[in-house]
């Protein structure tokens, strides 16, 4: 028998309706695989117990023939996700060995479909990363390596441990959160497909809170048509979420193929960013070339305000941060470092619970909230915010049906290589991608190419609101022209 | 805009977050590099522009006035660091 983690997950799906293996077997698999890649750290709990627990279950619902669209299927969950009697730590020590008593939406939905968990996977410190440094459990290290070489790269982040995990064959997708390019950029490091919807598709209920008016979960998967099987079931309207919006579902996977002719493509000149690499230039010409051949049209556009889009996340994500954060204290959960007064309390066990990152993105937020800088700093932010949506509105009205871009400014860096010195140099990695969660919209990466060092580049397709069946479309035109991405096997 | 120490000291202090005297200088010029950053969106022309306040255009839902949740204390205390008979204990805060 081929190596069962091997395939996509439409194949494994196939494979389970058609008795080639059972749920068990498969799991089997990757609880072995996931042994044998250990070196990686992109899981941070491994529930192999659970995990066959629930496979079996699925056996025995294909057997009665009562298949959901995901029974069998082994799924890894960021550590982002509450999981019920499962250890989520959001990657800090401040969550210390959190057991929460409850499911998010999200995964309450991939179980109602029959997926099999097979842990929880590594992130930054409460998603706030560009490259899965800034976890309590250590750095993800990416599967793939530049030619000839053994450096340790980064895999991206915040989702490092799931673009990781499903890059190297550890799950066969996995659940990710995107508040200002954390699913689309460890994708585009990893070779992987990486979809974060428009916010209110998912519902947030029970995914730790970073920036709540950005945040929104996604999947990632090895291919465009995994990560629509995926959304379809993530999607959905949930009254314990009021900025979950009640409105269908559609079948993702439908879109998958369909013909993108005479579809308007945009192309925005203010992305064209001063010293960008030769290479990247390349993989976006390659991209519309691709697109155009499958019959869309290419038409450049303007967004005038990206280039303030960075700037304004770092007053609004930190704002919303600071006051998301100020839960953490000691009292309901997590650990408690004590003082000689409750006041004394609150700071040691927050200063001893959040690492450097973390503290600094609380503290901006906090000085750009506090008295007398609120109009220079976040309601400036704001008001620039709806000018950066109010680009993509123009855009779309004028016909555009998606707007084509890199994913990503370079392809993954080695570990330790960037922010050393200063944040900013990291943040940079999210120039193409935070516009997206500015204006609310979705946006895909897929794999497109590489670098000269053999490492995968992505492209990134930014949709209307509630349209990410086209983004599926087109994501499938390059997937189809440049191929899939998999990773020489190093590690095992 | 920048930031001094003793204007880190009170970020931190407001924030709750407590810091060491080596750890200011460190804070204070990351802090510094941020707001120099931003400072860039001072140039945008936001004159008349309305900020914005929901990401998705849309009427905020009311659920009925219902109570559907409830006697879980034992879950709602069971991560708590320091608990007693469903009480969160914390040091004493009125003498």
């Amino acid at each position: 028998m081929t190596d069962l983690t091997s395939l996509t997950l439409s194949e494994a799906r196939e494979g389970l309706a058609n008795k080639s293996f059972s749920a068990l077997q498969l799991t089997d698999a990757y609880l072995k695989a996931m042994d044998g890649g250990r070196v990686l750290n992109a899981y941070v709990l491994e529930t192999p117990d659970q995990a066959r627990a629930m496979a079996k279950q699925a056996d025995e619902a294909l057997a009665r023939g009562e298949a959901g669209p995901l029974t069998g299927i082994p799924l890894g969950i960021k550590d982002l996700f509450a999981t019920e009697g499962v250890r989520t730590t959001a990657c800090s020590k401040i969550l210390g060995e959190f057991k929460p008593p409850y499911e998010s939406t999200v995964t309450t939905q991939l179980w109602r479909d029959g997926a099999v968990l097979l842990g929880k996977l590594n992130n930054d410190e409460f998603a706030m990363g560009s490259s899965n440094e800034t976890s309590c459990f250590g750095p993800v290290i990416n599967p793939w390596r530049r030619e000839g070489s053994k450096t340790k790269l980064v895999p991206g982040g915040s989702s490092g441990g799931s673009a990781a995990a499903v890059a190297a064959n550890l799950c066969l997708g996995a659940t990710a959160t995107d508040t200002g390019g954390s699913i689309r950029q460890p994708a585009a490091f990893t070779g992987t497909v990486g979809v974060k919807p428009t916010y209110g598709r998912c519902s947030r209920w029970g995914i730790v809170a970073f920036a709540s008016s950005l945040d929104q979960a996604g999947p990632i998967a090895r291919t465009v048509r995994d990560a629509a099987i995926l959304l379809r079931s993530m999607a959905g309207h949930d009254p314990k979420d009021t900025t979950s919006v009640d409105r269908a579902v559609p079948d993702y996977e439908a879109a998958v193929g369909r013909s993108v002719k005479g579809m308007k493509i945009g192309i925005p000149k203010e992305y064209r960013i001063d010293g960008m690499s030769p290479e990247i230039e390349a993989l976006w010409k390659q991209g519309a070339d691709w697109l155009k051949a499958a019959g869309a049209e290419l038409v450049e556009v303007s967004l005038p305000h990206t280039r303030y889009a960075l700037p304004a996340y770092y007053i609004v994500a930190p704002a919303e941060a600071s006051s998301n954060l100020a839960r953490y204290d000691g009292v309901r959960y997590g650990a408690r470092v004590p003082g000689h007064n409750i006041v004394e309390m609150y700071e040691n066990t927050r200063a001893a619970g959040f690492g450097a990152e973390v503290k600094r993105r609380v503290m901006i937020g906090t000085y750009v909230l506090s008295a007398g800088y609120y109009d220079a700093y976040y309601l400036r932010a704001q008001k620039v915010r709806t000018l950066i949506k109010r680009d993509f509105e123009t855009c779309f009205a004028n016909g555009v049906s998606a707007i084509l871009t890199p994913a990503t400014p370079s392809a993954a860096f080695g570990i330790g290589e960037k922010g050393g010195a200063d944040p900013v140099e990291m943040y940079l990695n999210d120039i193409f991608t935070v516009t997206v969660n500015m204006a609310g919209l979705p946006g895909i990466a897929v794999p497109a190419g590489r670098d000269v060092q053999g490492l995968p580049l992505g492209l990134q397709l930014i949709g209307r609101p509630f349209d990410e069946e086209t983004l599926f479309s087109l994501g499938e035109v390059i997937e189809q022209a440049a191929g899939r991405f998999i990773p020489g096997k190093w590690w095992a | 805009m920048s930031v001094d120490a003793a204007t880190v000291r009170r970020i931190a202090h407001l924030a709750r977050i407590a810091v060491t005297d080596d750890e200011v200088p460190h804070l204070q010029g990351e802090l510094n590099a941020m707001l120099a950053f931003v400072e860039q969106l001072s140039e945008v022309d936001v004159e008349g522009v309305e900020p914005m306040t929901s990401v998705t255009p849309m009427e905020m839902k009311k659920r009925a006035d219902v109570v559907d949740d409830g006697e879980i204390a034992d879950k709602v205390v069971a991560n708590a660091p320091a608990s007693d008979n469903h009480f969160f204990l914390v040091p004493k805060v009125v003498e």
